[in-house]
């Protein structure tokens, strides 16, 4: 699978781009990953910066006895490798004696980290032997290898070798990607409504990771999760091709997707998306006449940006001027392609100020971008969206399909509310 | 390697980025991976700036390592002034960048620009944040304030000065400004050039034609005064104005470099302070107890405004700042304590549960602390959430400041009067001693207690109370309440030491076991207001502890009052 698909095959207009980029780098995906399985820690090995980037990206969060730390390394580990090996052991070793609840270590690798070639693969293995029962694994979020989510790409990917052999005949499907726990909990009633056993990839706790066997059929719940599929592909599980469940069609396509694999009747599958597929009209339909005919820019961010298009396209008929994203995975967003209005220009990668003078030439009635570019968009004009709500906030399946509209009907109705 | 979750500083090149985007006419080129972008939102959003930091930076990826990062900084060099055209730049690595060894210096230089271009070697596994923005400071002074200016026809006008310090993401640096330009104008001294707020690269050139200088934040501008006074004579007055006794020695201190007359100023300074804290109402404040940390000029301000203009009792001070330690430590020795100089946030917490204070002013992290302890607090330094970049005019520095601080330092405190009532009325219903004091929201259990009331443990089965949702039944239920309050006693241990943080194991806990309180004794405590009751209730058990006194009983309870003499 991935095989690329000739750009014009897919009916965009997709256009490469270099240069400078204002996006987050992997380690934020820490700070969403660790609420979610919550027996881990992640200890990031690298400097007072990426200890700065989680203070501002975990906002308050960090007071609420998060199970996150930074490592900073200082000259004295600059100046030998078998010295910060030394240091790293006791560091972790404190950290694990000060907080036993903890079953799973992430060692996370940074820009400092990687460039100095320190080995925390080698760390990672020499400490789960010292340190067992907690299991200690690696992965890298630094920004020269990763942009924002694709730092829960690589954790997930860690996870992928470590997780139990199912039983042969084992029936079950997994689905593969982060998500609230109240989104969670709602697609697994939907998948019990369709008789498909289902597991949640990652497991809410270290000891709760799912069982995978080969054959096994998965879904991806996340677009930005290309290395785990690899990893999962690698195992001998077999990815069933799907939209995102973004917005009623995606969510219907993501299940009807697995469906089809389990062999679910489609009375059945009617039956039992009927509910949700009522309630998510019914909640759309006010955001429709807001967004409808509203020209939206998307700045690239965190890989939803081709899904979240098809979503306003489609759903709440939004003209889109242009999709930046980060990196286009074209081979699992094909389903998304597919469904984007003909000729959508998307952008792959960024040059920051041609794109913010692409911006301002084009005018949008909203932009999707960061939070360093928004107020200043707003500034000269403007309307945005900052885009790292859409990570924090549920936002996928039928009963959040309104609240996802929302998000960008907002500014747009917030902005015509103000009078001076 | 040192193990951080909360860092009081960013590492120097966000020093430099405060610098930078204080400043008009000034590009920074940086050195750094994917990712960096992060610190634009510092600005963006905390400071609420309408425009992008003026930063280029280069984020080079893995695919670029080894390969083409020096000709990508070039590149994003040349880009840049080509798209901004700045009188000047800065150049410089963020910490990645630093260990890749590339030269921004050397590589902007072989572009050979028609401005300046100022390299900037900020040691990021050493230095941080503040020394970041003065050393870029001192830099950029030195680079283009370096000839002397032709002196004017007559000499200097001995009444014009530069003020030096503010920078974007100060804390009320902008509101600050305001007031010391007030001052500054009430003396009849003029301000040349204010650096590097609201600064261009132009205006830094024409610093030497003022006849002083005048430092409002030494962490950031006392590099550059130093400077200017050896390269060009400039003399500096260095107090910041925080405070009516720090501003009037600051008015003095100008008014004598400016040789001008300070009586007119001083006669009618214009703060409430003095009177609002000699009336009755504030009688109530004498010897409360205050915990100060946070920047060295901060803290040491608000000390002195805290002991000697309101009259508390300074029973804690620090900074997180190594380098301006030795004023810090001469400013503790004043109120007879030893400074805390530290950076990790758990010693802070752990200073501020020893000292007992009853009013924290600190900073963000402590206004976490703060709010973990049930204690009141307000936030006096950087670093600080968007919330203390306020939209009204709240400076801290001049009379007016003086305003605000008194306001911002009783405020977390309840007025003399409502307290006196709360101990008068304190056996009615509305009193009792279990209310919730009503300016700390609802619950006074530390949330850390409320888990350890809920979890399994011995102190829970020797009292044999059943507490889940205990906070429900205590509301409603007077026998509850009482059980409740005697299983708070029982719990002690765990009180003394809530707000444990990411490192506190079990370890931590207090050797000595606490003596039991007598139920005689245990009712008389809760007469005590709450806001004095924890620390009642920690003097006694102390005291019984000392003395091995097995039992609390009234006598106990007294025995400790009269010792330890509130």
């Amino acid at each position: 699978m991935n095989a690329p698909l000739p750009a014009e095959a897919c009916g965009i207009d997709l256009v490469r781009e270099r240069g400078q980029r204002a996006v987050f780098c992997g380690l934020t995906g820490i700070v969403w990953l660790h609420r979610k399985i919550q027996d881990a820690f992640f200890l990031v090995v690298g400097s007072r910066t990426c200890a700065h980037l989680i203070q501002s990206a975990a906002g308050v969060m960090i007071f609420a006895e998060p199970r996150f730390a930074t490592a900073i390394l200082d000259e004295r580990d600059l100046a030998g490798i078998a010295d910060a090996e030394a240091e790293l052991d006791t560091a972790v070793e404190r950290l694990v004696a000060r907080r036993p609840d903890i079953r799973l270590l992430f060692l996370v690798g940074s820009c400092p980290s990687e460039v100095i070639k320190l080995d925390l693969t080698r760390a990672a293995f020499r400490l789960s032997r010292r340190l067992a029962p907690v299991r200690v694994l690696t992965y890298s979020g630094s920004g020269i290898e990763t942009t924002f989510t694709e730092g829960e790409d690589a954790c997930l990917a860690a996870l992928v070798p470590e997780l139990p052999e199912a039983e042969a005949g084992d029936g079950a499907l997994l689905v593969a990607g982060a998500l609230g726990d109240v989104v969670e909990d709602q697609f697994a009633r939907l998948f019990a409504d369709l008789g498909i056993p289902v597991r949640f990839l990652p497991g809410r706790r270290a000891e709760a990771m799912p069982a995978v066997r080969p054959g096994m059929p998965y879904l991806l719940a996340q677009p930005f999760l290309a290395g785990t599929a690899r990893g999962l592909d690698g195992r001998g599980l077999r990815h069933l091709p799907a939209p995102f469940p973004l917005g009623a069609e995606g969510t219907t396509g993501w299940l009807q997707a697995a469906a089809e694999a389990f062999g679910v009747a489609p009375e059945r599958f009617a039956a039992a998306t009927q509910a949700g597929r009522r309630r998510a009209e019914t909640a759309l339909a006010p955001h429709r006449a807001a967004l409808a005919g509203r020209r939206i820019f998307f700045f690239p961010d965190s890989q939803l940006e081709v899904p979240l298009a098809r979503f306003l396209a489609r759903e709440l008929g939004a003209g889109i001027v242009e999709v930046g994203t980060p990196y286009l995975h074209r081979g699992l967003l094909a389903e998304e392609i597919a469904r984007l209005p003909v000729g959508t220009r998307v952008v792959e990668g960024q040059s920051l100020d041609d794109q913010m003078d692409r911006a301002r030439a084009a005018r949008p009635d909203l932009a999707i971008c960061g939070l360093g570019l928004a107020n200043p968009l707003e500034a000269e004009g403007l309307a945005t969206k900052w885009s790292i709500e859409l990570l924090f906030t549920p936002v996928q399946g039928y009963e959040q399909a309104g609240d996802l509209a929302e998000l960008f009907a907002r500014p747009l109705r917030r902005r015509a509310l103000l009078e001076v | 390697m040192q193990l951080t979750l909360w860092t009081y500083e960013g590492p120097p090149h966000i020093g430099a980025m405060r610098v930078a985007t204080a400043m008009r006419g000034l590009h920074y080129v940086l050195h750094a991976p994917q990712g960096d972008t992060y610190a634009d939102l510092l600005f963006t959003m905390i400071e609420r700036r309408d425009a992008r930091p003026p930063v280029t930076y280069t984020t080079f990826r893995a695919e670029d390592l080894g390969r083409d990062t020096a000709e990508l900084f070039k590149q994003a060099c040349a880009d840049a002034y080509a798209r901004f055209r700045p009188q000047a730049m800065i150049v410089g690595a963020s910490c990645t960048a630093e260990l890749i060894q590339d030269d921004p210096g050397g590589l902007a230089r072989a572009l050979d620009l028609p401005i300046p271009v100022i390299p900037l070697e900020l040691p990021a596994y050493q230095k941080k944040e503040n020394w970041g923005a003065s050393e870029t400071f001192y830099r950029l002074v030195r680079a283009l304030a370096a000839a002397p200016v032709a002196p004017a026809p007559g000499g200097r006008d001995r009444r014009l000065c530069n003020i030096l310090g503010p920078t974007a993401l100060g804390f009320r640096h902008r509101d600050d400004l305001v007031e010391v330009r007030r001052l500054l104008a009430r003396l009849g001294v003029g301000v040349n050039v204010v650096a590097p707020l609201g600064a261009s690269p132009a205006d830094l050139t024409r610093l030497p034609e003022a006849a002083f200088n005048v430092v409002l934040y030494p962490e950031t501008g006392r590099a550059a005064a130093q400077y200017l006074e050896k390269a060009h004579g400039q003399p500096f007055v260095e107090i910041p104005p925080i405070g009516v006794g720090a501003t009037k020695r600051f008015v003095e201190a100008v008014a004598a470099q400016a040789g001008v007359e300070a009586g007119p100023v001083l006669d009618d300074p214009g703060s409430r302070l003095p009177w609002y804290a000699r009336s009755v109402d504030s009688t109530y404040l004498t010897g409360k107890r205050v915990f100060v940390f946070g920047d060295a000029t901060h803290a040491v301000a608000l000390a002195r405004l805290a002991a000697r203009e309101i009259g508390f009792r300074v029973v804690g001070l620090g900074t997180y700042e190594r380098g301006f330690g030795r004023e810090v430590r001469a400013e503790a020795a004043l109120h007879g304590i030893e400074a805390l100089v530290a950076d990790d946030y758990l010693e802070v917490e752990a200073a501020i549960q020893a000292a007992a204070p009853d009013l924290v002013l600190g900073t963000q992290m402590e206004r976490h602390v703060a709010k973990r302890l049930g204690l009141p607090c307000a936030v006096i330094s950087a670093p600080a959430h968007v919330q203390d970049y306020p939209a009204r005019h709240a400076p801290l520095m001049g009379f007016e400041g003086a305003n605000v601080l008194f306001d911002t330092l009783v405020h977390p405190l309840m007025m003399g009067l409502e307290e006196h009532l709360l101990g008068l009325f304190r056996e009615d219903r509305e009193f009792h001693a279990e209310a919730a004091p009503s300016h700390l929201g609802a619950s006074t259990v530390p949330p850390s207690l409320q888990d350890e009331a809920r979890a399994p443990s011995p102190d829970r089965e020797r009292v044999g109370v059943r507490v889940e949702n205990a906070q429900d039944e205590a509301a409603t239920d007077p026998l509850h309440r009482r059980d409740l309050s005697v299983e708070f006693s029982s719990l002690t241990p765990a009180l003394s030491r809530s707000g444990e943080g990411a490192g506190r194991g079990p370890g931590d806990r207090p050797a000595a076991p606490a003596a039991a309180w007598a139920p005689e004794a245990e009712r008389e405590l809760k007469k005590i207001p709450f806001f004095v009751r924890s620390r009642a209730r920690t003097n006694t058990e102390t005291f019984a502890r000392e003395r091995m006194i097995p039992l609390i009983t009234l006598e106990t309870l007294y025995d400790a009052k009269a010792h330890f003499g509130r």
